[in-house]
């Protein structure tokens, strides 16, 4: 008697337990860390019945080296621009044909038919934004909108600027800088953009990534950064100033793809399309504090993001941001020896 | 007789036969575990740098010859990897001040420990092991709060009036070094603690009543004694201080590359694996080689204890 009871009980909860994970699907994410709104998220198991999970990395280089040894368990990942050309030639995503969902017609026309993903066969944008100069005015009130404050310091800010130390957008600033194109390998430029770094050095107090904390603590008066994590020092400090530097800026983006590995690949699809919804996209930059490229977005986004100047680039400085791109692996070398040779 | 002593060969035979077998799960373990990863950095460090990280499985000492010379990317001359050795010698050294640091403030503390009441001497240890309690990472990031511009110190300072404008140490060598000494004292102190404890303390009675002086009681008595621990010390704190990574990127402000950031960089935005791999073998091999005159140095004048 008693051991039938304990059988149809678990019988029952077995029944029970399948029939959950039937009706409620599951999404592994695999993102940046601090870029996810958790709002957003919980509208979309909320609507789907679909329970989330997300796993932060740190770098592209983590990502791409992680995906690529497979058995992640990972449906979607958010490669930078430069790195999803490399995703599309290893074979890691799945042409899921994002340009045909239902909510593509919301995704502004210039970042419909990007160059690093022609046609938007695998990716859906997820954010974008652009690399200049933060200053904090009460330190330095001269021109800030040139890579001059920190590969030329003005004495002012002498010991008190901080560069963060992404190797690619450093090396594409300097070489800016100097004149030259980006991933350049003529030797000239780059003896110049060597030159130019390690005289730049002395002058500079850390590399560091930790820009918002120590901008706001007055550890570092000045610093190169990317442009929502200013908008964030804006916020704590209203005497520290975004600057798109007049000699050309990086712009980047990161989107959502599918890996080909997935298992929940119809979940994945339906959180591509999700986001390119204008109020969605609008809630994932409440929290990210970068804007989306989805044209309708604006009416929903916060107050504080509208025209921010961070946000909106100004009409002057717009034609001065150029897409970074991934230079070639020789080339890629190149940097990295100079980049050794700076931090040695 | 010789009957007997040949079953109870065979009977040992037998014995030592199936201690191995037993013990082969475990040790065959330990053996993949141990050299199965090593093995792989190993065979990495002769290949071809995938374009976009990871490798190309084709034989290339490129990687060995990068770690020692390079080639002058706008002369192309080869010579000596000035880059490499400078920062192998920035973490060689800051391992070994690190040590001496650490042994200078360690030394006396386990002294402190070893000589109070029995009882108290476990509220002691206890005390040493708290801080082991918690991340590295948050340690480190206790000690920025202490000296930063806005820190503890600076403020207390420019409020006492002693000073007019905040010392910067946050970001200097100061600071690495505050902050490895803090993270690895308590390697140090607890093996020569456990070194002390057993010390018998009559043979220092015996030194003062032959009219030793305090110095020469600590140099000729209860230096050598200890010895065993100060070596146990100096490896735990040497080591991992060699490979330091964290604390330098934070309270040195990360301008200058200690070896393991070196070797990241290798595997992540330089996207040079073998070089990377080829490093971190180098690193190794400095490590056994500085243990190995290290510990042989330190046997030959070493007293035996008990």
């Amino acid at each position: 008697m008693n051991w039938k009871t304990t059988a149809t009980a678990m019988g029952l909860a077995l029944l029970a337990s399948t029939g959950l994970a039937r009706a409620e699907g599951v999404l592994n994410i695999y993102n940046w860390g601090n870029y996810t709104s958790p709002d957003v998220i919980k509208k979309f198991e909320d609507k789907y019945k679909i329970k989330v999970t997300i796993t932060d990395y740190d770098s592209n280089d983590t990502a791409l080296a992680k995906v690529r040894q497979g058995g992640t368990g990972f449906d979607i990942a958010v490669p930078s621009q430069t790195y999803v050309p490399i995703w599309i030639k290893e074979g890691l995503l799945l042409e899921t044909d994002p340009g045909k969902m239902e909510n593509f017609k919301n995704v502004a026309p210039e970042w419909a038919n990007p160059e690093f993903d022609p046609g938007r066969k695998y990716s859906v944008p997820w954010a974008w934004g652009t690399i200049g100069v933060v200053v904090n005015t009460d330190a330095y009130k001269g021109p800030a909108d040139t890579w001059g404050i920190v590969f030329n310091t003005p004495d002012e800010l002498k010991g008190k600027v901080n560069v963060v130390p992404e190797m690619g957008d450093v090396i594409f600033a300097a070489i800016k800088y100097v004149g030259g194109q980006q991933c350049t390998d003529d030797k000239a430029v780059l003896k110049k953009v060597r030159d130019l770094l390690v005289a730049a050095k002395p002058n500079w107090i850390a590399m560091e990534y930790n820009t918002i904390e120590k901008m706001g603590a007055g550890d570092f008066k000045a610093t190169s950064d990317w442009n929502g994590s200013a908008l964030r020092q804006r916020l704590a400090n209203a005497a520290i100033h975004y600057n798109y530097p007049k000699e050309g800026f990086g712009l980047w983006s990161d989107n959502v793809v599918v890996l080909k590995e997935a298992k929940n690949v119809e979940n994945a699809k339906l959180f591509q399309n999700f986001i390119m919804d204008p109020e969605n996209a609008a809630g994932l930059s409440a929290f990210h504090r970068y804007a989306n490229a989805i044209t309708g977005s604006d009416k929903y986004m916060p107050a504080d993001m509208k025209d921010a100047p961070e946000v909106v680039i100004p009409a002057d400085a717009k034609p001065k941001g150029e897409f970074q791109k991934m230079c070639a692996p020789e080339t890629q070398e190149l940097y990295t020896k100079i980049w050794t040779e700076l931090q040695k | 007789m010789a009957a007997a002593e040949e079953v109870a060969k065979a009977a040992e035979r037998r014995d030592v036969r199936d201690r191995w077998l037993l013990s082969a799960p475990a040790l065959l373990v330990i053996l993949l575990a141990a050299t199965g990863p090593l093995l792989i950095v190993l065979v990495y460090s002769f290949l071809t740098p995938g374009a976009y990280g990871d490798v190309k499985w084709q034989f290339s000492p490129d990687a060995w010859i990068s770690v020692f010379m390079e080639r002058d990317i706008f002369d192309d001359t080869l010579s000596l990897a000035a880059a490499h050795v400078t920062i192998f010698w920035r973490s060689i050294k800051l391992a070994v001040v690190t040590t001496l640091a650490t042994l200078a403030l360690g030394f006396p503390t386990a002294y402190f420990m070893a000589t109070r009441s029995e009882k108290t001497r476990d509220l002691w240890l206890f005390l040493i092991t708290i801080p082991f309690w918690t991340n590295l990472l948050i340690r480190t990031f206790a000690v920025l709060q202490i000296i930063r511009n806005e820190g503890i110190i600076n403020t207390i300072l420019l409020k006492l009036g002693i000073i007019s404008a905040p010392i910067q140490i946050l970001y200097t060598d100061t600071a690495i070094l505050i902050g490895m000494a803090y993270v690895y004292l308590p390697l140090m102190v607890l093996p020569i603690y456990a070194s002390m404890e057993k010390l018998d303390f009559r043979l220092v009675e015996a030194g003062y009543d032959l009219y030793a002086t305090r110095f020469k009681v600590l140099r000729k008595i209860i230096f050598p004694l200890v010895k065993p621990g100060v070596i146990a010390g100096s490896i735990l704190v040497f080591i991992p201080a060699l490979g330091a990574y964290v604390t330098p990127v934070v309270l040195g402000g990360g301008k200058n590359m200690m070896l393991s950031n070196l070797i990241e960089l290798q595997f992540g935005q330089g996207r040079n694996w073998p070089l990377g791999s080829a490093l971190s073998i180098t690193v190794m091999v400095i490590v056994m080689l500085a243990l190995l005159a290290y510990v042989r140095n330190a046997g030959k004048s070493g007293v035996r204890h008990g």
